[in-house]
């Protein structure tokens, strides 16, 4: 009895313990940019739209952050929203209305900028997604991939996507596009290649956002 | 690699090649014949002689086992047997001291009823008409020698008084009839109550003759298991097989209720324990949690009727003293009630946290709120706190058929068992008469393929035998 007292807390400990320690491992954590760069600064209401549907479909303990992809995009200042929501149901939900609030405001005063630092904006979100801890991450770009960086700034190096899943959304066809699929096409496999090279798990790019936004999250 | 056709001695001629096999095969297996026989029959013998060991160490296992169950069953249904006998007495026993208390007074009413009757049976006998005084005096005036008119007036008088009397005798007579009739009439009630006391008394005979019947057949069901009867203990074991067919339909139905339980308080447990908490890979600490809440009332419910000993699935409950497990039923009782509590709560913050999440996501998609009336949409809420009040009881009855599948499990699992033991005996006895023939066939069939060495065999031995008969009829006859 004597004995048998000490190991059973030790097993009711290690059990709880286990218990405690997974919850990080099962929950998501999605970091969304927002190309504001010329024309495309028009479709941030879209955006609007996929944000709503990840507030709908984001659990308690799970996290997101919405960030604006601008000129330079490697500062906290480009998040426009961030969140970890409470393991408590009703405080999430509390959360996530005011998270809705801040993205209306987004994108009601949403300007466009003159450059599109898509790298610099990887970088920014992989560091967030990190320091995150979740079981899944994943980056989604609502951009039509088309990078263009001004002079000064650096981003011709490898970067680091490990564990990070990348969603590209609404990439959508560029005036130059139409007339040689080509260079869209090839776009789209650079930047494959380079996020993979990184070390992302996926690559998925999602253009019907009526019917496929389901493949914007990872199924748990 | 290796040549297909590296086995042929001639490759070019495949069919001499296979034929020049063929015959070193069979001149081999000739060679082989009388080992090959042996193993043949050593390895049938060997599988023979462990079918059939394995075969009886089955049935005699079975037999054990059988029996082991014949006792558990036969010592289980004579407790219940027993108890069964015990409250039929109890009930008899309350009857009969109910009734005996009753008796006195009931015979004492009787009794005055029958007194009563009686005198009033004695009043109303008929009172016979006073006799005829006159005649006498008749007969004297009859006697008289001297005629004239003092015998004329004597019976003149005579005639007179004697319709006087007449007249009063019939008057009396008809007084005492009109009597006699109310009597009667006045006794009908008694009678009445006569009847009713009997009809009374009857209903009580016919209820005790009923018990006494019930105890008749039990007694009779007991001595049966007493004498450990072929026919009581397949009864029992029948029985058995029901009582776990109906006890999991009633568990299958709670496990229902507890599903639909585990449903109103999962979402809301979350609340209190996390949402994102996980035990295992596809395990919420939150799903657990609501398990362990129904469990535990699921348990609160098995102490409540072990206490209030309808169940009597633990010796010690069962065995405490009258006033410790009365505390255990108050006890038990006031946990239920507490975690019935809980979970109409737990019902009731489900319903705003789905009401919530619905407004959350209204908001989400810019859509307006329903326009919904408010008593009609109190409904579902009042309904999931009743269900989240009710239910723990509901559940907490889920011990008598747990019970039940508890006792009539162990016997249908040692019936099965002992069947499948039985018929594992049978199919392995079965093998081994089949190897003890295949041995014989096998050695023909290895035999035809060496029929033609065999047949040389026989050949040369006949040819032998038939030189040596010639030699010793020669020796016959030079001697």
């Amino acid at each position: 009895m004597k004995r048998s007292l000490p190991v059973s807390l030790m097993l009711f400990g290690a059990l709880f313990a286990s218990a405690c320690g997974d919850s990080r491992v099962h929950s998501q954590a999605v970091y969304m940019l927002v190309d504001t760069s010329g024309s495309y600064a028009k479709q941030v209401n879209k955006a609007a739209k996929v944000v709503n549907y990840l507030l709908a479909t984001l659990n308690p303990g799970d996290s997101l952050a919405v960030a604006k992809v601008e000129t330079r995009s490697f500062t906290e200042k480009d998040i426009v929203a961030k969140v970890t929501f409470d393991k408590r149901p009703s405080q999430s939900i509390e959360q996530k209305r005011a998270f809705k609030v801040k993205i209306d405001s987004f994108a009601r005063d949403a300007h466009g900028s003159a450059y599109t630092d898509i790298t610099g904006a990887l970088i920014q979100g992989a560091e967030y997604l990190n320091e995150t801890k979740a079981g899944n991450k994943t980056i989604v770009i609502f951009s039509d991939m088309q990078e263009e960086l001004n002079k000064g700034t650096v981003r011709d190096f490898p970067i680091d996507l490990k564990g990070i899943r990348i969603v590209a959304l609404n990439v959508s066809k560029l005036g130059t596009d139409n007339a040689d699929p080509r260079l869209y096409l090839d776009r789209l496999a650079r930047w494959e290649a380079r996020v993979r090279k990184a070390g992302a798990t996926d690559w998925v790019v999602v253009n019907d956002l009526e019917n496929n936004m389901d493949s914007i999250l990872n199924s748990r | 690699m290796i040549d297909r056709h590296s086995w042929l001695f001639w490759p070019d001629n495949a069919a001499l090649s296979v034929l020049a096999l063929a015959i070193l095969v069979m001149l081999f297996l000739y060679a082989a014949r009388k080992p090959m026989h042996g193993v043949i029959h050593s390895v049938c013998n060997l599988v023979t002689q462990s079918t059939r060991f394995i075969s009886k160490w089955l049935f005699l296992s079975a037999e054990n086992l059988r029996l082991r169950n014949q006792a558990v069953l036969l010592a289980h249904s004579q407790e219940s047997a027993a108890a069964m006998i015990d409250r039929e007495f109890e009930r008899v026993g309350n009857i009969i001291r109910k009734d005996m208390q009753e008796f006195p007074a009931l015979q004492r009413k009787l009794m005055e009823e029958v007194t009563r009757i009686e005198e009033d049976y004695r009043r109303c006998g008929e009172v016979p008409p006073p006799p005829p005084e006159w005649v006498g005096a008749l007969e004297s005036v009859s006697q008289l020698k001297s005629g004239g008119d003092i015998p004329r007036k004597l019976l003149e008088d005579i005639n007179k008084s004697i319709q006087k009397i007449h007249d009063k005798t019939v008057a009396e007579y008809r007084r005492s009839y009109e009597e006699r009739h109310k009597i009667l009439k006045s006794m009908q009630p008694v009678w009445r109550s006569v009847d009713k006391l009997m009809v009374e008394m009857d209903k009580k005979m016919l209820t005790l003759h009923s018990n006494a019947k019930q105890i008749d057949d039990d007694m009779t069901k007991f001595a049966g298991m007493r004498a450990k009867d072929i026919k009581t203990e397949h009864a029992l074991t029948v029985s058995a097989f029901v009582q776990l067919a109906i006890s999991s339909l009633v568990m299958v139905i709670a496990m229902g209720g507890a599903f639909i339980n585990y449903k109103l308080i999962a979402l809301p447990m979350s609340e209190m324990v996390g949402a994102s908490d996980y035990i295992t890979n596809s395990l919420r600490t939150s799903d657990v949690a609501a398990l362990v809440i129904i469990l535990m009332e699921a348990s609160m419910g098995l102490f409540l009727l072990e206490s209030l000993r309808i169940t009597q699935l633990f010796p010690k409950i069962a065995s405490m003293d009258d006033r410790m497990r009365r505390r255990l039923m108050l006890a038990s009782l006031i946990f239920l009630v507490i975690l019935a509590g809980i979970e109409s709560s737990l019902a009731l913050m489900r319903d705003m946290l789905v009401a919530d999440k619905s407004s959350l996501m209204r908001d989400l998609a810019s859509t307006a709120p329903p326009v919904t009336d408010n008593w009609m949409s109190n409904i579902p809420m009042a309904g999931q706190m009743i269900m989240g009040f009710v239910l723990p009881f509901a559940l907490a009855f889920v011990a008598i058929p747990l019970e039940s599948v508890v006792h009539s499990l162990r016997t249908v699992i040692g019936v099965v068992l002992v069947q499948t033991m039985r018929g594992t005996g049978f199919v392995l006895r079965f093998t081994g008469v089949v190897f003890r023939r295949f041995a014989r066939v096998l050695e023909s069939a290895y035999d035809i393929l060496i029929v033609i060495p065999l047949m040389v065999e026989r050949w040369v031995l006949a040819l032998r035998d038939s030189s040596t008969a010639k030699g010793q009829s020669k020796l016959g006859s030079a001697s």
